[in-house]
C-alpha cells in the first residue's frame, strides 16, 4: 500500500506483496504465545528448562554431571582394576559428545577417546554413555565424579498432561469449572428472554425507566457489587446456618451480573422481528405467552446462541467472582482459581504451568472455533447496534 | 466429585423447570382470575385490560429481581459502606476519601490505571483498524482474522501464564527459555526481568490486554468497513485521492461511531482490569492497578471493606460519563 499511488491503489505487485507480509507478521506475533505453551506443555520436563520450545524439534544440549560407581563394582582384568557401565543407567538415551571430571572442565575430552586421570588411571566414556574406567591399583573412595555434554532428541511425550489432570489437581477443577458454568449459562437466558419480550413488545408504564436502567447497569463495574454482596451472603448463611460459599450463592451471582446485557441484546434483536407477525398471531386469538413461546422464542435462536456462547466463555474465564464467591477448597476451585493458585505455588515449573494452562483454555477454544459465526454476530449486535 | 455432577444436574433441572414453571403458572394464574373467554362482553373487556396491566409485570418481574438484589443494591450499598470505617457500622464522613488521595499505593493505581487508558484502547483500535483494513485485501483474510480473534477466547489469567512464559528471565548467559529474554540476548543485549522493571512493567502487562483486545476491534471494525458504500471510496479514487487520503479522509470519518463504540468498550473494560495484575505481579514493583487494590482491601488483614468500597466508588465514577453517553445514545435511537 505505501508503494501504491493514484489510481492503482493497493494494486501494484509491490503493494499486495506488502499487504500479505503485513498480516503474516501480525499473525505470527498473535499466534506465536499460545503456540509456545502448547508446544513447551508438549516436551520434556527437562528439555524445557534446557532450550527455549522454539528449538524443541532439534536436540537439546546440557551439561550434566553423574557419579560412576563406587569400588564395589570394580572387577580385576589382566592386572587391572576395571568399572565398566553406562553413566545413563535407567535414563532416557542421549548423545554424549564431551567428557571431562572436574566441574570447571566439563568438556575436557571428547567421546570415546581415553583420558589419563592421572596415576595411571584411564576412564574412556563413549558417545552412547557406556564407560570404561580402568586403574592400575584397587580403586578405592567413592565412585568417580564425570561431568559430560550431552545431547538429547527431542522427546514428546503426554506425561505432562497425565501429572496436572491426575496428580496437580488441575482434573478435578476442571469439573468445578463445569459445575460452575453450565449452570450459570442457562439460567439466566429463560429469564432473559421474558424480560426481553416484555420489554420490546409489551406496553406498560415503567417500561422506558426500565431499559434505561438496563442499560446503565451493563458498564457497572463488577468490583462495585462485590462487597454487598459477599455481606448479604454472609448474612444469609449465617441466618440460615449454611455455607456462604456455595456453588448456588455463584450461580445466582453470575445470572445478576449477566443479566443486563443478556436483556439488551435479546431485547434488541427481538424488536426487529417483523411486527406483522406477532399482530396477526394475536388476532388469531393467541395470547402474549403463546406468542413469545411459539413465535419470538424460535426465531430467536440465533441472538440466544450468541448469548450463550458469551456467557459460556465469560463465566468460564472469570477469576474475580469465582475466588470472591467460592471457597478454595480442591471441591470449589476453579480453573481460573487453581492456575492463579500454581502460578504462586509452582512458579517455575513450566511444565505444570503451561499443560495447566493449556487445558483450561482448551474448552473456550473448542467454543470458540466451532461456535465462531454466532460468537461474532453476538459481538457486533452488543456493539455496533443498528450497523 | 459424582455428587457434585449430579447436584448440577439436579440444579439445572430444577433452575430452567422452575422457570418455565413460574412463567407458566403464572401466566395460567392470572388467565384464571381475570378470564377473558367464555365471560359476557363487558366483563371480557375489563379483564383483557387487567390482564395487559399485570402480565408485562410477570414477564419482566424475576430479572428485575434478580438485577435489583446483584447490581442496584449492591451500587447503593457500596457508596454507603464507603462513608463507614473497616466494620461498615461507624459513619466517618470522607475520611476514606481523603485517606485514598493521600495513599501512595493508591495514587500510584491512580497513575497506572491513566497509563492504561491511554494506551490499551488506542493501541487495540489502532491495530484493529489496521488489520482489518489489510486483511480485507487478501484472499487469507478470514484465517488470519480468526488467529487472531482467537486470543479473545483465553482468560486473563490463561493469558497472563502464557506472557509470564514468553517474559521468563534466567541469569546473563544461560539459556533463556522465555522468548523475549532469547531475542534480546540474541541480539547481543543483556536479559531482563521484564515484570519487575519498574514503570516499564506496566507497559508488559498492557501487551497482554492488547493481544487479546486487539482481535475484538478487529472483528467491530472490520465489519464497519464492510458496510462503507463502495460509491464512496470509488468517487474519492477517481478524484485523484491516495489510498492514505481514501483512508484518513473517506473509510475513517464513516466509521468513526464505531471507533467509538471499540474505543469506550475497551476503556471500561481496562478500569475493571484485575486478573492479569494480580497474576502477572499482584501489584508489585509498582504495577498496582485500582481494580486489584480495591481487591486486596476486600480481605487485607480481615478485610477494610470502607476502603474497599471507596476504591470501587471511584472506578464507578470513571465509568459514569460513558454510561450517561450509552443511555443517551440508546434513547436517541427511541425504544422501539
Amino acid at each position: 500500500m505505501a508503494q501504491a499511488s493514484g489510481k492503482s491503489a493497493g494494486k501494484s505487485f509491490f503493494g499486495k506483496f506488502g499487504v500479505h507480509i503485513a498480516v503474516l507478521i501480525f499473525v505470527v506475533i498473535w499466534t506465536i504465545p499460545t503456540l509456545g505453551i502448547l508446544v513447551s506443555s508438549l516436551r520434556d520436563k527437562d528439555q524445557i528448562i534446557a532450550s527455549g520450545w522454539w528449538n524443541s524439534f532439534s536436540s537439546s544440549t546440557q551439561t550434566e554431571a553423574g557419579r560412576l560407581p563406587g569400588p564395589e563394582a570394580q572387577v580385576e582384568k589382566d592386572g587391572r582394576f576395571v568399572i565398566e557401565g553406562n553413566i545413563f543407567g535407567d535414563g532416557p538415551a542421549r548423545t554424549i559428545s564431551a567428557f571431562g571430571v572436574r566441574s570447571a572442565t566439563p568438556t575436557q575430552f571428547q567421546a570415546g577417546q581415553a583420558a589419563d586421570l592421572g596415576d595411571g588411571v584411564t576412564l574412556q566414556l563413549n558417545p552412547d554413555g557406556t564407560f570404561v574406567l580402568s586403574s592400575p591399583v584397587a580403586i578405592e573412595g567413592r565412585g568417580q565424579r564425570v561431568y559430560y555434554a550431552s545431547s538429547a532428541p527431542p522427546r514428546f511425550t503426554t506425561e505432562n498432561y497425565e501429572t496436572v489432570l491426575f496428580s496437580e489437581g488441575i482434573g478435578r477443577s476442571f469439573i468445578n469449572s463445569l459445575t460452575v458454568t453450565v449452570p450459570a449459562t442457562i439460567i439466566p437466558i429463560m429469564i432473559a428472554a421474558f424480560a426481553a419480550y416484555a420489554l420490546a413488545w409489551m406496553r406498560f408504564p415503567g417500561r422506558a425507566l426500565i431499559i434505561a436502567t438496563i442499560i446503565g447497569l451493563l458498564v457497572v463495574p463488577l468490583q462495585m457489587t462485590l462487597i454487598p454482596l459477599l455481606q448479604l451472603y454472609n448474612g444469609v448463611a449465617l441466618f440460615f446456618g449454611v455455607p456462604s460459599k456455595t456453588y448456588l450463592g455463584i450461580w445466582l451471582a453470575h445470572t445478576g451480573f449477566g443479566l443486563p446485557f443478556a436483556i439488551y441484546l435479546l431485547r434488541s434483536y427481538m424488536a426487529g422481528l417483523p411486527k406483522e407477525l406477532m399482530e396477526s398471531a394475536r388476532i388469531d386469538g393467541a395470547s402474549d405467552f403463546e406468542i413469545f413461546l411459539k413465535i419470538v422464542l424460535p426465531l430467536s435462536f440465533p441472538v440466544l446462541a450468541s448469548f450463550a456462547i458469551f456467557q459460556f466463555l465469560w463465566v468460564w474465564n472469570d477469576l474475580l467472582v469465582a475466588i470472591v464467591f467460592l471457597g478454595s477448597g480442591s471441591d470449589q476451585l476453579v480453573l481460573t482459581g487453581k492456575l492463579n493458585a500454581l502460578l504462586g505455588s509452582r512458579g517455575g515449573d513450566w511444565e505444570i504451568l503451561t499443560t495447566s494452562a493449556f487445558v483450561t483454555i482448551i474448552v473456550p477454544l473448542i467454543v470458540f472455533f466451532s461456535l465462531q459465526r454466532y460468537f461474532v454476530r453476538g459481538l457486533l449486535a452488543g456493539s455496533v447496534k443498528g450497523g | 466429585m459424582a455428587a457434585q455432577i449430579l447436584s448440577a444436574i439436579i440444579t439445572i433441572i430444577i433452575g430452567v423447570g422452575g422457570a418455565i414453571a413460574y412463567f407458566w403458572g403464572a401466566n395460567r394464574l392470572l388467565d384464571l382470575i381475570f378470564p377473558s373467554r367464555g365471560v359476557s362482553g363487558m366483563a371480557a373487556v375489563d379483564n383483557l385490560r387487567r390482564q395487559g396491566l399485570i402480565r408485562p409485570w410477570l414477564f419482566v418481574g424475576p430479572a428485575l429481581l434478580i438485577v435489583t438484589v446483584y447490581l442496584i443494591y449492591p451500587v447503593v450499598q457500596t457508596l454507603y459502606l464507603s462513608f463507614h470505617d473497616r466494620t461498615g457500622e461507624n459513619f466517618i464522613g470522607t475520611a476514606n476519601y481523603q485517606w485514598a488521595f493521600g495513599d501512595r499505593e493508591f495514587r500510584n493505581s491512580i497513575f497506572n490505571n491513566i497509563l492504561w487508558l491511554a494506551v490499551v484502547p488506542a493501541a487495540c483500535t489502532f491495530l484493529g483498524l489496521v488489520i482489518a483494513v489489510l486483511t480485507d485485501k487478501i484472499w487469507w483474510g478470514t484465517i488470519a482474522k480468526s488467529l487472531i480473534f482467537l486470543p479473545l477466547a483465553i482468560s486473563f489469567v490463561g493469558a497472563s501464564v502464557i506472557w509470564k512464559f514468553i517474559y521468563e528471565y534466567r541469569g546473563e548467559g544461560q539459556t533463556q527459555i522465555g522468548l523475549l529474554n532469547a531475542i534480546i540476548q540474541g541480539l547481543g543485549g543483556t536479559p531482563q526481568v521484564w515484570i519487575s522493571l519498574p514503570f516499564w512493567n506496566n507497559f508488559f502487562l498492557m501487551v497482554i490486554l492488547i493481544w487479546i483486545q486487539t482481535g475484538f476491534a478487529m472483528v467491530i471494525l472490520s465489519a464497519a468497513l464492510r458496510g462503507i458504500p463502495e460509491e464512496t471510496i470509488e468517487a474519492a479514487v477517481i478524484d485523484g485521492a491516495n489510498p492514505f487520503q481514501v483512508f484518513w479522509k473517506i473509510m475513517i470519518p464513516q466509521i468513526w461511531g464505531t471507533i467509538a463504540v471499540v474505543w469506550t468498550t475497551i476503556t471500561i473494560l481496562v478500569l475493571k482490569v484485575f486478573d492479569i495484575v494480580l497474576t502477572m505481579t499482584n501489584g508489585q514493583w509498582n504495577s498496582q492497578v485500582l481494580a486489584n487494590l480495591m481487591f486486596d482491601w476486600m480481605f487485607r488483614g480481615g478485610g477494610d471493606f470502607g476502603r474497599g468500597a471507596t476504591i470501587a466508588i471511584i472506578i464507578m465514577v470513571a465509568v459514569l460519563p460513558i454510561m450517561v453517553w450509552n443511555i443517551r445514545q440508546a434513547n436517541k435511537e427511541g425504544g422501539r
